[in-house]
């Protein structure tokens, strides 16, 4: 009996490596530590009546804003681990299994458990205010999206200390990412933990696009909405079209696994070329889904801080939907090495076509810039950093395009180089400078300045130190994800200056971090309200904004409404209160969270019974919510009075 | 906020450690891609340039005119340079930076699709080509050349200024094979042969690697191609036929099984051992795989699987 369990949990925790007991370790301790503050301060009750049940966008986007910070901090030790064994030649720190393991994780982890909750944190913290709505569409569903994400994330993340962790790239490409290949639960947390987070961000983008197109405040019209709702609508569309084929491909790859079916393995007729083509047909159109709203907060941030009108808007609009559009028209580029010359030929067109609506929205920027007054705060030195940077990266992305010699730089390092280039320099610069933007409206205080300069030039200097190099290892023929490399090809240099670089990046990380518990300490609350002479409707409320977002709905006719408020003098609104109606918080989103984590961790250890009592869970979740009448209530006039009056609100 | 000076020094320190590094220790030798030795990794490098160059011509200004208008109009007191707050719209403009990257993208996608279509066929046109085939396998490299009937286990030795068909397939995971000296690369995929042209120019040893990422032992599957005078080529066939063992199914089985292995080479192959491998992976359900013969089933069995 002893050695049954001895024997099982041998297998199921992950043994043998100072690392794992390392974070074995720190995950108990944090865990004693959480249980004891909140029962030390009696915090349990708060925690669960004012976040874990929550259904209001504002408390949604800061536990996505939470999650994706870490998720930042996990994908980043990955990188570092990879870099210090990339540092010098014949390195032994990390063994070719725990370096395939972590590339795995850090790509997964950043793109799906990093940039997109980064993304959704935006968009529930800007999209209801900046349209002048009190929610968003579907606030039930928003919470049910946020716990699905949530307990996804944690799943994958758990495959480093119980089973072991995904070792078969970020795509897990078939028939690497098969049975044959690939056994053990590894692969299949990989494909739960994405599945489950890949409901919420389905509903995500449906919510998003419904709130974006019916709850507008009267006379905001489409084209008189502010850039970044536009950017998230345009992103929308792609999450929409482009998820369903993500869950589709991996229930595929599940039931390949599971039942042993056929649809990429060799035998049996089935096709590894189907997964790399359905992976990619998801796989590209996400990356631009994910740059979409970045390109939006750029846009934001060059009007605020030119003090003038965004250029070329409606070209900037059409540019975000042919984006939109093309992105499901390149995702062969990705692979001109495996497809016919024919069909290479087209897409290296598609391909490059898109950099030219890209390559307007640059020229639109500057433009906005030009004639007029360029103001260096925090959120705008992001934008301006990322101009350049994204040139560059755009610039060699076209290169890539080039089909002819991409035969030379694929699963290169000029290819990785690029990647980082465009998503560092484009979606992370993008995320950081629209919550450096934002952050006074949500949380009413101002982050420090100097520290995030500090962050700003470590960041910003690390990025190139470490990335730089990396185009010149392609074209000293280094392929990505080789676990170390000897003396004899000449890359132990720059490998070695690209490490240097990733620890730049990483003390620019602690510098935010700092920054955030020194304003959380030293709150300066002065003008968080419009800190910066906002142009749209989310500057026109309170900071942070009631659960309600307006007391009374705004009435909008221009573009930059708010500006055009105030250089009219028309700021004050008659105080003509009406009830409000609002959604009841729930607790079902949460353990249906749960229930979800429970059905994936059994279906990953192939415990059919364990998996069936989760999907239970779910479907009772569902029933009792559909059964549930008393999901909303109306605020009354007398008690928004006294918030207003609070606050400060209504000016 | 780190005084100027701080910062200025910082950069000057991370700016100087890389020139010494790049001085010291990269030649231009080392950036193999742009130093091809063969006609099909010269097609590449100068695509490669050509490139670079007209995105440069656009980049460059763009950045320039870039720092001019975030220098000349930042909010400081007494900036004399305009200031229009409404100025949002000027079709002139617009169609210019349509415009421009419309230009730049055509140019590139012609001469995209011109390489493209260069690069389908042998390299030089009056020399007989020869053809190998290569497996990938777990973690190794199997060539097989079928018209001298011999084969190799990661290392190629090929004959200088003749074009050379390499037919690719896997017994594994989806991998890639790469020569940078040579030219670019392409997947081998179990179930399905591809063709890839290269040839080289001139003798010497090259670095040729498995370039998509197949498990655990993917780091190790590099190999060395040397290229030969075809006097040299033909006398290293025959040293190998006397010196080595024939290469039989059992070898093979052998082979296919993951492991990481040094190099070796085979007096001879069993005849359509490539055919084999296609085919016992799905190849029989592909109609575009471009060897002729099919694979006739009841030899399958004979060959033990």
């Amino acid at each position: 009996m002893i050695e049954s369990i001895k024997n099982f949990s041998s297998d199921f925790f992950v043994t043998g490596d100072p690392l794992i007991y390392g974070a074995d370790v720190s995950i108990v301790l944090v865990m004693v530590a959480i249980i004891f503050v909140l029962t030390y301060f009696k915090k349990w009750k708060w925690l669960w009546s004012e976040w874990l049940t929550t259904v209001d966008h504002k408390k949604i986007g800061i536990m996505y804003l939470i999650a994706s910070l870490l998720m930042l901090f996990r994908g980043g030790v990955d990188a570092i681990l990879m870099r210090t064994q990339l540092a010098f030649p014949n390195m032994d720190f990390l063994p070719s299994d725990k370096y395939n393991e972590i590339f795995t994780t850090h790509g997964t982890i950043m793109i799906l458990f990093m940039a997109m909750p980064l993304m959704f944190a935006l968009f529930n913290m800007v999209v209801p205010l900046q349209i002048g709505a009190r929610d968003v569409a579907y606030p039930f569903l928003n919470a049910v999206s946020f716990w699905t994400f949530f307990f996804g994330a944690m799943l994958f993340n758990l495959s480093f200390v119980i089973g072991g962790s995904p070792d078969a790239g970020w795509l897990s490409y078939a028939p690497l990412s098969e049975t044959q290949f690939s056994e053990g639960p590894g692969q299949n947390y990989y494909i739960w933990g994405i599945q489950i987070s890949g409901i919420g961000s389905l509903a995500s983008g449906i919510n998003f696009l419904v709130t974006i197109l019916k709850m507008r405040a009267p006379g905001m019209k489409l084209m008189k909405m502010p850039m970044f709702s536009w950017s998230v609508l345009s992103s929308c569309i792609i999450i929409i079209f482009a998820f369903p084929i993500l869950t589709v491909t991996l229930g595929l790859l599940f039931i390949d696994r599971y039942f042993g079916a056929n649809f990429f393995t060799l035998a049996g007729g089935g096709n590894p070329m189907y997964y790399v083509n359905l992976i990619w047909m998801w796989g590209h159109p996400e990356v631009y889904l994910v740059v979409l709203p970045a390109f939006g907060v750029f846009s934001e941030v060059v009007a605020t801080f030119s003090k003038k009108k965004i250029f070329g808007y409606k070209s900037m609009v059409f540019a975000l939907l042919s984006i939109s559009l093309l992105s499901f028209f390149t995702w062969v580029h990705h692979f001109f090495t495996m497809a016919d010359y024919k069909v290479d030929a087209f897409f290296a067109i598609t391909t490059m076509a898109i950099a030219i609506p890209t390559g307007v929205k640059v020229f639109n920027w500057m433009f906005t810039m030009f004639r007029g007054r360029i103001q260096m705060k925090p959120p705008m030195l992001w934008t301006i950093a990322f101009i350049p940077t994204f040139l560059v990266g755009g610039a060699t992305g076209v290169m890539l395009a080039v089909a002819p010699a991409d035969f030379q730089y694929h699963n290169s390092y000029f290819l990785i180089a690029h990647f980082h280039q465009v998503l560092i320099g484009g979606v992370v610069f993008g995320f950081f400078s629209g919550i450096y933007y934002w952050w006074p409206k949500i949380f009413g205080f101002s982050l420090n300045e100097k520290l995030g300069l500090w962050a700003f030039w470590l960041w910003n200097i690390g990025f190139y130190v470490t990335f730089m190099p990396q185009y010149a290892l392609g074209f000293m023929g280094m392929p990505r994800r080789v676990s170390t490399y000897g003396w004899d090809m000449g890359w132990a240099p720059l490998n070695f200056i690209s490490t240097i670089g990733a620890f730049l990046m990483g003390a620019g990380f602690i510098f935010q971090v700092w920054q955030i518990v020194y304003s959380i300490k030293h709150r300066n609350k002065e003008g968080a309200a419009d800190p910066w002479d906002g142009r749209t409707l989310e500057w026109s409320i309170p900071s942070p904004p009631p659960e309600y977002n307006f007391a009374i709905i705004p009435k909008v006719s221009e573009q930059d409404d708010w500006w055009y408020k105030k250089q009219k003098g028309l700021t004050k609104v008659k105080e003509d209160y009406k009830p409000i109606h609002m959604p009841k918080n729930s607790g079902i989103p949460f353990i249906m969270g749960g229930f979800w984590f429970i059905t994936g961790f059994g279906l990953t250890f192939e415990w059919t019974w364990m998996g069936i009592i989760g999907l239970i869970g779910v479907a009772t979740s569902i029933v009792v919510r559909h059964l549930d009448n008393d999901t909303d209530y109306y605020i009354p006039v007398d008690e928004i009075e006294r918030t207003e009056a609070r606050i400060g609100g209504t000016r | 906020m780190p005084s100027r000076k701080t910062v200025k020094r910082f950069l000057m320190l991370i700016l100087s450690t890389f020139a010494v590094f790049l001085l010291s220790a990269c030649s231009s030798e080392q950036f193999i891609v742009l130093n091809p030795k063969g006609p099909v990794g010269e097609v590449q490098a100068n695509l490669i340039f050509v490139s670079f160059l007209v995105l440069m011509i656009v980049i460059i200004p763009v950045l320039l005119l870039f720092f001019f208008i975030v220098y000349r109009y930042r909010d400081k007191p007494g900036n004399k340079s305009p200031y229009k707050p409404e100025w949002d719209d000027n079709v002139k403009l617009e169609v210019v930076w349509w415009g421009i990257p419309i230009i730049l993208i055509a140019i590139l996608s012609i001469l995209t699709v011109r390489d493209t279509l260069v690069l389908q066929g042998p390299p030089s046109e009056d020399v007989e080509p020869i053809t190998i085939q290569v497996t990938s396998l777990d973690w190794k490299w199997l060539f097989q050349y079928p018209e001298e009937d011999i084969a190799t286990v990661n290392y190629l030795k090929i004959p200088v200024d003749t074009p050379v068909q390499f037919e690719l397939t896997s017994d594994a995971p989806i991998n890639s094979f790469w020569i940078p000296q040579l030219g670019g690369q392409r997947y081998s995929l179990p179930g399905k042969s591809s063709t890839l042209w290269l040839e080289a120019e001139e003798a010497g040893t090259y670095y040729g690697t498995a370039n998509n990422f197949s498990g655990d032992g993917f780091t190790e599957m590099n190999f060395d191609v040397s290229t030969v005078p075809d006097a040299d080529f033909d006398k290293w066939v025959e040293e190998v036929k006397a010196t080595n063992q024939p290469f039989t199914m059992e070898d093979y089985q052998e082979l296919v099984k993951p492991s990481i292995v040094g190099v070796s080479a085979y007096s001879s192959i069993p005849p359509n051992l490539f055919e084999f491998i296609v085919d016992k992976n799905g190849g029989k359900y592909y109609k575009s795989n471009n060897h002729t013969e099919q694979f006739d089933n009841s030899r399958q069995l004979e060959l033990g699987n």
